[in-house]
């Protein structure tokens, strides 16, 4: 239950940890985009410098992000290999029916892989340094100029903050009541399909008595400290955008440059 | 069935940074047929401890031996049926593992599992709810349906259908009321002077002392003592350094030793209090 790396916050301080989740959020999709203007080995390799150093100064163990790319294995492998021996080519190294090997094909595959792990390892960076609460704050934040076409910004962030605070309160009731039928002998993963579906049953059931039960009283426990719409309450916390989120930025930019550079060159 | 842990160490998330100790380095034996409370604060490693027994945590270094049944890290998933069907579990607020649609059903769910019959399931069904001390008339109802207190019963008679060898509760006697907790406290006692082995984790010292046999003390996952309730609460070391709290009986006697009474043994039971004070009025 607790292998999932990407999606989880690691306590710890840095500079990247200090950059404002706002900045952090923009730069993370921004950085995911430019990633396809990559075309050879050289943009390539400018790229994974600049996530390793990334990496390096958020002073977090690489082996996280190593981790992080566990839960994506098999879909990386089926592209790489997908990419390696499909890849269509005037002079192959390997031909047999319809499985052709070249060197284009393991060029292309090799940057597949790369793809993969920059787009990983960034967004692993982003929710290992940035708290799920932070990440909500920063999506209000950022659908704020939606209230003028009357979307409810607030109520969507709340649900948003509502929901990344349930996670791990059902995971932790999915693995309590799992060791309860444990307990009872239910061998979960043994049997046929049918059997293991069956298994599930009383999982599924007590998950949604609890989660319902816990809604209700989180409900209950709001009105009665007065909330009512969300609207005009200001904010616990509140972000702050300083110089180094206008250096992040710029460093960003430069990042494009220079990747534009070695792009045509 | 004895239960002997040997040198047992489990960290939650080995090799993290998170890594956290739940149980260090963890020797102790469990005897057979006895009435065992595990006490200690707060996040002090019990329901860890416990949780080895039925293989539901396996060690990170460290064996377990159940009867004749070995743990050890290596121990696989496949085959475990055997020892949880001896080894019942009612966890901490054991009503969130109901959810058949009748409390039969329900209490049938266990030793139905463990490859008892139906008709001998229903069977223990029938007993087992009259055991928990609600009537027959509760069997069709909807678990769903009954309160807090009359679920914690329906599940702790789903644990004891499957008639295990030991029975292992983990505060099992939580929010309920003193007249329902002491209903609940003598259904283990009689239990287990019917042959079973019953372990209690508890925060209640009272019910410690007025059950319990052998008595274990956990304190930062290590075992900080065992042996009689008697002679622990008499143990001023353990006492100092809020790793454990006397019972009341222990608590008024403490007060009355201020009065002119001494008591070179504490007593922890009402019992046992009365006759000491009777002794020391009428001077006998
Ligand atoms: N799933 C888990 N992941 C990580 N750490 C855990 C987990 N479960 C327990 N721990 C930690 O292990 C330690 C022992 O926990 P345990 O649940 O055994 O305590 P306990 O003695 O049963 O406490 P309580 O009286 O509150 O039930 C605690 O410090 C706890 O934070
Ligand atoms: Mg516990």
């Amino acid at each position: 239950m607790n292998k999932l790396i990407l999606g989880r916050y690691l306590p710890g301080d840095s500079i990247i940890y200090r950059l404002d989740p706002r900045g952090k959020f923009l730069i993370t999709f921004y950085f995911i985009g430019i990633v396809f203007l990559a075309n050879n080995v050289a943009s390539y390799g400018f790229l994974l410098l600049f996530v390793l150093f990334a990496v390096y100064i958020s002073k977090i163990n690489l082996g996280f992000f190593i981790k992080g790319l566990r839960p994506m294995l098999w879909l990386i492998l089926f592209t790489v290999l997908l990419q390696l021996f499909f890849t269509p080519s005037e002079n192959p190294l390997w031909h047999w029916g319809i499985f052709t090997l070249s060197t284009d094909g393991m060029r292309i595959a090799a940057y597949i892989f790369i793809r993969f792990v920059l787009i990983i390892f960034i967004s692993t960076l982003l929710t290992l340094t940035t708290t799920p609460i932070e990440i909500s704050d920063s999506i209000e934040s950022i659908l704020k100029p939606l209230k003028v076409i009357k979307f409810p910004v607030t109520q969507v962030a709340l649900m948003l903050s509502i929901a990344l605070r349930f996670v791990p309160l059902l995971i932790d009731e999915t693995t309590k009541i799992m060791d309860a039928q444990r307990a009872r002998g239910v061998d979960f993963g043994e049997g046929g399909i049918m059997q293991r579906i069956k298994s599930f049953v009383p999982i599924l059931i007590p998950l949604f008595v609890s989660s319902f039960s816990i809604a209700y009283d989180l409900a209950i426990a709001m009105e009665s400290r007065g909330y009512k719409d969300g609207e005009g309450r200001s904010k616990y916390r509140v972000l702050s955008w300083s110089k180094r989120d206008y250096m992040a930025l710029v460093v960003m930019l430069l990042i494009t440059i220079i990747l534009l550079f070695i792009r045509s060159y | 069935m004895e239960i002997i842990f040997k040198n047992v160490t489990h960290s939650y998330e080995a090799n993290s940074p998170l890594e956290g100790l739940g149980l260090d380095d963890v020797s102790l034996t469990i005897h057979d047929k006895k009435f065992t409370a595990i006490v200690g604060k707060t996040g002090s490693g019990k329901s860890t401890l416990v949780r080895h027994i039925n293989a539901l945590l396996k060690p990170t270094s460290g064996t377990i031996l159940v009867g004749d049944r070995e743990i050890t890290p290596e121990t696989n998933n496949k085959n475990l049926k055997p020892l949880r069907k001896n080894v019942g579990m009612v966890f901490q607020f054991p009503e969130s593992q109901l959810f058949e649609d009748t409390v039969e059903k329900d209490i049938m769910f266990g030793p139905m599992n463990f490859g008892m019959s139906e008709a001998d399931a229903k069977k223990s069904a029938h007993k087992m709810i009259e055991l928990v001390g609600l009537g027959k008339e509760y069997l069709d109802k909807s678990p769903f349906d009954l309160s807090g207190g009359q679920m914690r019963r329906v599940a702790i008679a789903g644990v004891l259908a499957s008639e295990p060898e030991t029975i292992i509760l983990d505060e099992p006697t939580a929010g309920l009321d003193p007249v329902g907790r002491k209903e609940i406290m003598d259904l283990f006692k009689n239990l287990q002077e019917q042959g079973r082995t019953i372990i209690l984790i508890t925060h209640n010292m009272d019910d410690v002392a007025n059950y319990a046999e052998e008595m274990v003390v956990i304190h930062d996952a290590k075992v900080k003592a065992v042996g009689k309730p008697k002679d622990i609460f008499n143990d001023r070391s353990l006492l100092t350094d809020d790793i454990l709290t006397l019972p009341r009986s222990a608590v008024f006697a403490q007060r009355l030793a201020k009065k002119n009474f001494s008591f070179p043994q504490l007593p922890i039971t009402i019992s046992e209090l009365t006759t000491e004070i009777k002794r020391q009025v009428h001077g006998d």
